[in-house]
């Protein structure tokens, strides 16, 4: 026999304090769940549950853990095991769990490891810079040719005249060599054709200040289903208008017949009675608008989400407040949030939203369910750059 | 707490010895729990990364934690045994586990499947899991954690598809035996002359009989591990040699899962006997030593009085209590030499012992209801056993490799009277696909017993 003892050496044995296996092997699971997650993610952030504290720059997605598949046997109904103790046959030693609606029948019984779920905290920048790797997004384009745009100079382009210091041998250099290859025989090693000369161009540098106006419908038609569609809307436009910009300034206004302007951790919980004139949130935009955001100053982005019902002597009116908006927007976005039976776009203020559209960079979408969330949110994006490539 | 552990170790030794325990020769090394519960969860001291182990790990850890489970005691068979004490427990629980272990290192010395494993693998798993943990961290090192992650996926989902009743050591299919014809044909001289009838075309027939290609495998394999190491079209070879590295591990598990009721019962017998016969030991301490053993042996987990299970050290040690009493240890020692659990459950867990212990059969049904059946033995007997048919695993084998590299694998649902899960059959099949690199498909039954075809990556 030999006994050694780890502890009561010095220094020498202890192999086993430096590193755990165990944790090694726990850490890669978790970022192989990550990837999952990541893969996923799109369904995931569009469940509203991930929302739940708009503040907070980390979201907490409850996933299972990974299991490692091997072949076993399909679950017969009735399953036989042995078991030890004071029981006699007929006696229920667990009663029948009542059926969970939704939930596979896989996934009964007590089984160990692919029941439990933990918790996973994740960063919301790293989310969206996921997110708009998987779908491709662009990024927003800030808009050209407002006045606080600095100048700078950029390289750009190659010409064939120009100052001695911007010679680009390399290129130049490249030029002779494709000449003299093409001519053959008795070719001049280099000539004036050949050269190459680095071209600067003056660029407008756009600022990168922000300012997004939330408009939200707080009628007594917009029920929980509609708000909740509204808030995941306006929760990702921002956290991706975040993205791009520096300094972001947002606005929330609650309207029904009148309009109020709300902090951003009250403005989800508002709710109103009675009718609903879009004009009055407009109106409402539009006085903060001309007093803190001086179109020039700012890239503004206007967000208005509604059952699309409003008073139809109020059509003219609101149109008409709208057109004085536009031209101050970078975009303007128009959630139509509705249950799954309503008829699409087709509403009062889809119709204003309509005739803004023939003029100015807009774009209008309807969300009946979560999963509509994120196609319009790429739809938002994705139009926002078209629209800015137009423009430029 | 060492220097008395140090002393009493070579006593229970010496008394291990009189009482007719032979055994290689046992290293004792205390650790802390952690590592102790590593040990556990990876079933080696130092074995290759994978994040399965991960997840193993963290659930022992809560169980630990909540103080729902305590290891006591792991050892390695092998020439030395390899134990591992916890610094942790009291002198009085490693005096137990001591003891204990001279019962593990007796038993896997002398039983017949441990010891016909043992010759395969070779006394120093320990230091060959080593071994493979280095090598598949140098391939971690050159071609990345993904691609070493993938061959493992596959290799340890295939685990428990081995035939322990082949060799570790095998040639290709037919190799040997055609060479082997081939040649005593060229050169046996009654063959050569005799070979052909008088006036027979010599060489006419030779050249019709054209030879049939050796279907592969000519019988199902059930070595899923070595048939893919071995056929696989397009594997590496730092693929394969992983491929051998698990199969070899999985082969020296494969007889601590075989005989873990009989070799958990009689360690806990002789740490029993041991400690009962060393007078050497302080009255307390053999006093604290058998509350410990009772802890151990004890069918039911806390205050609980009907466990789901059957506590292997509980009933192992009852069944070799008996064995002993009835038949003397002679006829005892002979069992524990030729039998594994299967023999040892059906031929010696006797109906009055049964209903001593208070075994029972239950159902389990699919709404979560469990309800004690009417049972006879036999009942009884399989289902202590059932979780241990084949390994723990369907019986899927390679059926054949097809020309153009497709594999074609059959689950034996007759044998197993079920089919597979579909959903991880279908996982497993993903796995393989990524090493296998051409079509693979797997014949199972549906819910219905019809014959269904599943393929990697389909829905359907």
């Amino acid at each position: 026999m030999s006994l050694t003892d780890h502890d009561s050496r010095d220094g020498a044995g202890r192999w086993y304090d430096l590193f755990s296996r165990g944790t090694r092997d726990w850490l890669r699971h978790n970022e192989k769940v990550r990837e999952a997650v990541r893969e996923q993610l799109p369904d995931l952030v569009a469940g509203s549950d991930v929302l739940s504290r708009p503040d907070n720059r980390t979201v907490q997605v409850p996933v299972r853990f990974m299991e490692h598949a091997r072949f076993r046997l399909r679950d017969p109904s009735e399953q036989k095991g042995a078991g030890q103790g004071q029981a006699k046959p007929g006696d229920v030693l667990r009663p029948a769990q009542p059926v969970r609606p939704g939930r596979g029948g896989q996934e009964g019984g007590g089984e160990g490891e692919g029941q439990i779920t933990f918790v996973l905290e994740l960063r919301i920048d790293d989310i969206l810079d996921w997110l708009w790797d998987e779908l491709q997004l662009p990024n927003l384009q800030p808009r050209q040719g407002s006045n606080v745009e600095a100048d700078e100079y950029i390289r750009e382009g190659w010409d064939r005249r120009g100052a001695r210091s911007r010679l680009d041998r390399r290129r130049t250099m490249k030029e002779a060599i494709k000449r003299r290859t093409a001519v053959g025989e008795g070719a001049v090693p280099i000539s004036n054709d050949d050269l190459r000369f680095r071209q600067l161009a003056r660029r407008r540098r756009p600022t990168t200040n922000a300012a997004v106006f939330f408009l939200l419908d707080v009628s007594s038609s917009m029920d929980e289903h509609c708000r909740k569609l509204a808030k995941s809307f306006f929760f990702w436009a921002l956290q991706g208008i975040r993205r791009q910009f520096t300094a972001v300034d947002t606005v929330f206004i609650a309207h029904t017949v009148e309009a109020w302007e709300f902090e951003e951790q009250d403005f989800f919980q508002v709710h109103g009675q009675g009718g609903t004139k879009s004009s009055s949130g407009f109106t409402r935009a539009l006085e903060i608008m001309n007093e803190r955001f001086d179109p020039g100053q700012y890239n503004n982005y206007l967000f208005y989400a509604t059952d699309g019902h409003n008073f139809s002597e109020d059509r003219s009116r609101a149109t008409d407040l709208l057109l004085q908006l536009a031209p101050a927007m970078n975009f303007l976005g128009y959630a139509e949030v509705s249950h799954q039976n309503h008829r699409r776009l087709d509403t009062e203020v889809a119709g204003i939203w309509r005739e803004i559209a023939l003029q100015y960079p807009s774009g209008s979408y309807s969300l009946t369910r979560e999963q509509d969330i994120w196609p319009a949110i790429k739809a938002f994006f994705t139009d926002q750059a078209d629209e800015a490539e137009v423009a430029s | 707490m060492t220097e008395s552990l140090e002393d009493t170790i070579p006593r229970l030794e010496a008394l291990a010895a009189d009482l007719g325990l032979r055994h290689h020769p046992v290293d004792f090394e205390i650790v802390p729990p952690t590592f102790m519960m590593e040990v556990a969860v990876y079933g080696l001291p130092v074995r290759m990364p994978h994040w399965s182990f991960g997840v193993r790990w963290i659930h022992q850890m809560i169980q630990h934690r909540m103080g729902h489970s305590k290891i006591f005691e792991v050892v390695f068979p092998g020439n030395p045994n390899r134990a591992y004490l916890v610094n942790t427990n009291s002198v009085e629980e490693n005096t137990l586990v001591v003891a204990h272990v001279l019962g593990h290192a007796d038993f896997s010395h002398n039983n017949m499947t441990f010891a016909r494993s043992q010759e395969q693998v070779g006394y120093h798993i320990v230091e060959q899991a080593a071994a493979h943990a280095h090598r598949i961290q140098e391939v971690i090192d050159s071609v990345g954690t993904r691609r070493v992650e993938e061959v493992l996926d596959v290799a340890l989902a295939l685990e428990p598809h081995i035939d322990t009743d082949q060799p570790l050591e095998r040639p290709p299919y037919g190799r040997r035996s055609r060479d082997r014809q081939a040649s005593e044909r060229d050169d046996d001289p009654f063959r050569a002359r005799y070979g052909h009838l008088p006036g027979e075309e010599p060489t006419g027939t030779g050249a019709r009989e054209r030879p049939q290609p050796p279907r592969i495998p000519p019988y199902p394999e059930r070595d899923l591990l070595w048939f893919i190491a071995q056929y696989a079209p397009e594997m590496e070879d730092w693929e394969r040699d992983i491929f051998l590295a698990v199969r070899k591990e999985s082969y020296y598990f494969q007889p601590v899962f075989n005989c873990q009721i009989m070799n958990e019962g009689w360690a806990s017998y002789w740490h029993s006997r041991l400690l009962r016969e060393a007078d050497f030991l302080p009255q307390q301490t053999y006093v604290d030593c058998m509350k410990t053993h009772s802890d151990v042996v004890r069918p039911y987990a806390g205050d609980r009085q009907v466990a789901l299970q059957v506590n292997p050290y509980h009933l192992g040690y009852q069944i070799w209590e008996k064995l002993v009493e009835a038949e003397g240890m002679e006829a005892a020692r002979q069992l524990m030499e030729q039998e594994d659990d299967f023999a040892f459950v059906r031929n010696h867990l006797s109906a009055e012992m049964a209903e001593e212990l208070g075994l029972f059969v239950y159902s389990a049904r699919q709404n979560g209801e469990i309800r004690v059946t009417e049972s006879n033995l036999h009942e009884l007997h399989e289902a202590i056993l059932r979780p241990k048919f084949h390994f723990g695993a369907p019986r899927v084998y390679a059926d054949e490799l097809k020309s153009d590299g497709t594999l074609i694998l059959r689950h034996d649902h007759q044998g197993d009277g079920a089919g597979l899960e579909v959903e991880r059959a279908r996982q497993v099949l993903d796995y393989l696909d990524r090493i296998w690199r051409r079509p693979v498909k797997l014949y199972t039954t549906d819910e219905r017993g019809r014959e269904i075809c599943l393929k990697p990556g389909l829905e359907d």
